[in-house]
């Protein structure tokens, strides 16, 4: 497999072509952050509730490439029901796993989100794959504000 | 011409340009990226050198080098000779008057704030106007946005037609006794459309206006008479025209600089300092405060007796003829739209292809070995006004062949196969 076909791998077009949890979310508890890439254009909006602790709903708008769509859509299916730690502990794995993905720590991405470490592959495109887990962070510290 | 013969040489013929021998000036041409040919067609971003611009600045540094207007001894008298020498290679290339016209900055966007901030200051107050135009990379927009703003002025844009040249009905409408200064590329740096900008500063100059022109993607294209186009500022960048980055040309209207104030102050642009206060050394020192890049003139005086030795007619037949090829090539691949129409345009192609992103095409087609820019191209606005976040953009340089183009055309293939456009 070349670093192209590892980068565009089939799980990575489908979900670009047929995002997951593409939809607003809104009502109480509902807290939320942008993620806008002023390079590119990229912009997407991350929504989450927690309750009790947990990850009991995500979803996402926005436009951008494969990599950021995909990357978006892909963490919004592993988060669900997810405690807000392992959704922290998540965003620094993932971010290894694009930058670092022979390091061990790297091992406990769950495997849907291993498709992404052919990004590593490509410095410039880290940014889109990291886009919406930032603002998936974001958006919960707001919510450990409240 | 006789069998046999030679041609004399004369200005009255063109020899075209010779493809090979021009590729082998840029020694980066036989780079391989990712164990394919290089195909670069990016030199709207930034061009290429060639050895002799590189060349000129290792031995500079290496034979002449000193800090400039400044020692009495001979290395100082040499570097002020190349730096001074330089300023009149670019007089000549601009064919501007004076060379106290020619003002070395760090480039197109540094002209750009001079101007915006040092005339802005005295000369813009509330009511006044600012006309721009749809197609401004944001180097000519932002800073006329906030020297407006900081006068209580405003600035008023010129539509675009659906080829993408200006609105120039719409222009003259816009015009009157409120607008004080016009801010215009000579050349989009995205849809390729050249302003007419002897027409424009004619208007401009009825109403009383004055006419600042971004020449930063033009001036690589077709040969700029600064005389003839009798606009009062343009500025223009090394790098876009094969010479080294960090170093750009202000040329401004004598009576006009010799009426301003300097926009950043320090050493070797004063004539008096006291504690109390200083006067200002007469332009273009005024406007070159601290060391200027002295190697960067040198290399960019370089980069303009090259382009006058190939010669701008030689240039341009090449580019255009490859741009209608490109066109062509590019009007086959499925699903692809291209941004700007407008007859006269040089040779920049922004296109789109249906259900991809662009930044994933010029991912695939990097791995190809072909080098195209993809983005907003620093023009939000512009983007907003096609419709798109961004685009994909190939631009041509005196380098590029048909060989670039094909290699273009099969990356893209591969990318839409890839992305499932």
């Amino acid at each position: 497999m070349t670093d192209l076909d590892e980068l565009y791998q089939s799980v990575i077009i489908d979900h670009d072509r047929s995002p997951r949890n593409f939809r607003e979310l809104s009502g109480d508890g509902c807290q939320e952050a942008e993620g806008y890439n002023p390079l590119c254009g990229d912009r997407f909006r991350v929504m989450l509730k927690v309750e009790d602790g947990v990850v009991s709903d995500v979803s996402f708008t926005g436009a951008g490439c494969a990599i950021s769509k995909a990357s978006a859509s892909l963490m919004t299916e592993t988060l669900r029901g997810r405690t807000v730690e392992e959704a922290n502990r998540l965003f620094d794995a993932f971010h290894r796993g694009v930058t670092e993905p022979d390091d061990d720590s790297t091992a406990s991405l769950p495997n849907k989100l291993k498709v992404f470490r052919g990004v590593a592959a490509f410095p410039m495109r880290v940014k889109c794959a990291t886009l919406a887990w930032h603002a998936m962070k974001k958006a919960l510290q707001t919510s450990q504000g409240v | 011409m006789p069998a046999g013969g030679t041609l004399a040489p004369s200005d009255a013929v063109i020899t075209p340009l010779d493809e090979i021998r021009v590729r082998a000036d840029f020694p980066i041409l036989e780079r391989s990226i990712r164990g394919k040919r290089l195909a670069y067609l990016d030199s709207a971003a930034s061009a290429q050198k060639p050895m002799t611009v590189i060349e000129s600045m290792r031995e500079y540094y290496a034979e002449h080098h000193s800090n400039v207007h400044r020692g009495v001894h001979l290395l100082s008298e040499e570097a002020t000779t190349a730096f001074e020498g330089a300023r009149d290679t670019a007089r000549r290339f601009l064919n501007a008057s004076l060379a106290e016209e020619i003002i070395f900055t760090s480039g197109t966007t540094a002209g750009v704030n001079l101007v915006a901030q040092s005339w802005g200051r005295s000369n813009l107050g509330p009511g006044d106007e600012v006309v721009v135009t749809t197609f401004e990379h944001h180097s000519n927009l932002v800073p006329w946005q906030v020297a407006t703003q900081q006068a209580g002025a405003s600035l008023r844009v010129v539509p675009l037609d659906s080829h993408g040249a200006l609105d120039l009905g719409e222009y003259e409408r816009l015009l009157g006794p409120r607008t004080r200064l016009v801010a215009v590329s000579h050349a989009s740096n995205v849809l390729g459309t050249v302003a007419p900008i002897a027409e424009m500063t004619a208007m401009a100059h009825q109403v009383g206006a004055l006419v600042f022109v971004d020449g930063a993607q033009a001036a690589p294209h077709f040969p700029i008479d600064l005389q003839a186009l009798d606009c009062d500022f343009y500025a223009l960048s090394g790098h876009k025209l094969y010479g080294p980055t960090g170093i750009g040309v202000l040329y401004g209207r004598a009576e006009l600089l010799s009426q301003m104030t300097p926009w950043q102050t320090g050493g070797g642009m004063i004539q008096r300092v006291e504690f109390e206060g200083s006067t200002w050394a007469p332009p273009p020192a005024r406007f070159e405060a601290g060391t200027p890049p002295i190697a960067e003139a040198v290399g960019f005086a370089a980069a303009m007796d090259y382009l006058s030795r190939i010669g701008f007619q030689a240039i341009s037949d090449h580019e255009q003829t490859l741009l209608t090829y490109l066109t062509e090539q590019l009007e086959t691949v499925p699903g692809i739209t291209i941004f700007g129409t407008a007859p006269g345009k040089i040779g920049v192609v922004s296109f789109g292809l249906d259900g991809v992103h662009p930044h994933d095409v010029a991912t695939v087609v990097d791995t190809h070995g072909v080098a195209v820019r993809a983005g907003h191209h620093c023009a939000q606005p512009l983007m907003r006004h096609l419709g798109v976040s961004a685009t994909l953009r190939a631009s041509l340089g005196l380098y590029n062949t048909r060989a670039d183009v094909d290699q273009l055309v099969v990356a893209l293939g591969d990318a839409r196969r890839r992305l499932g456009a």
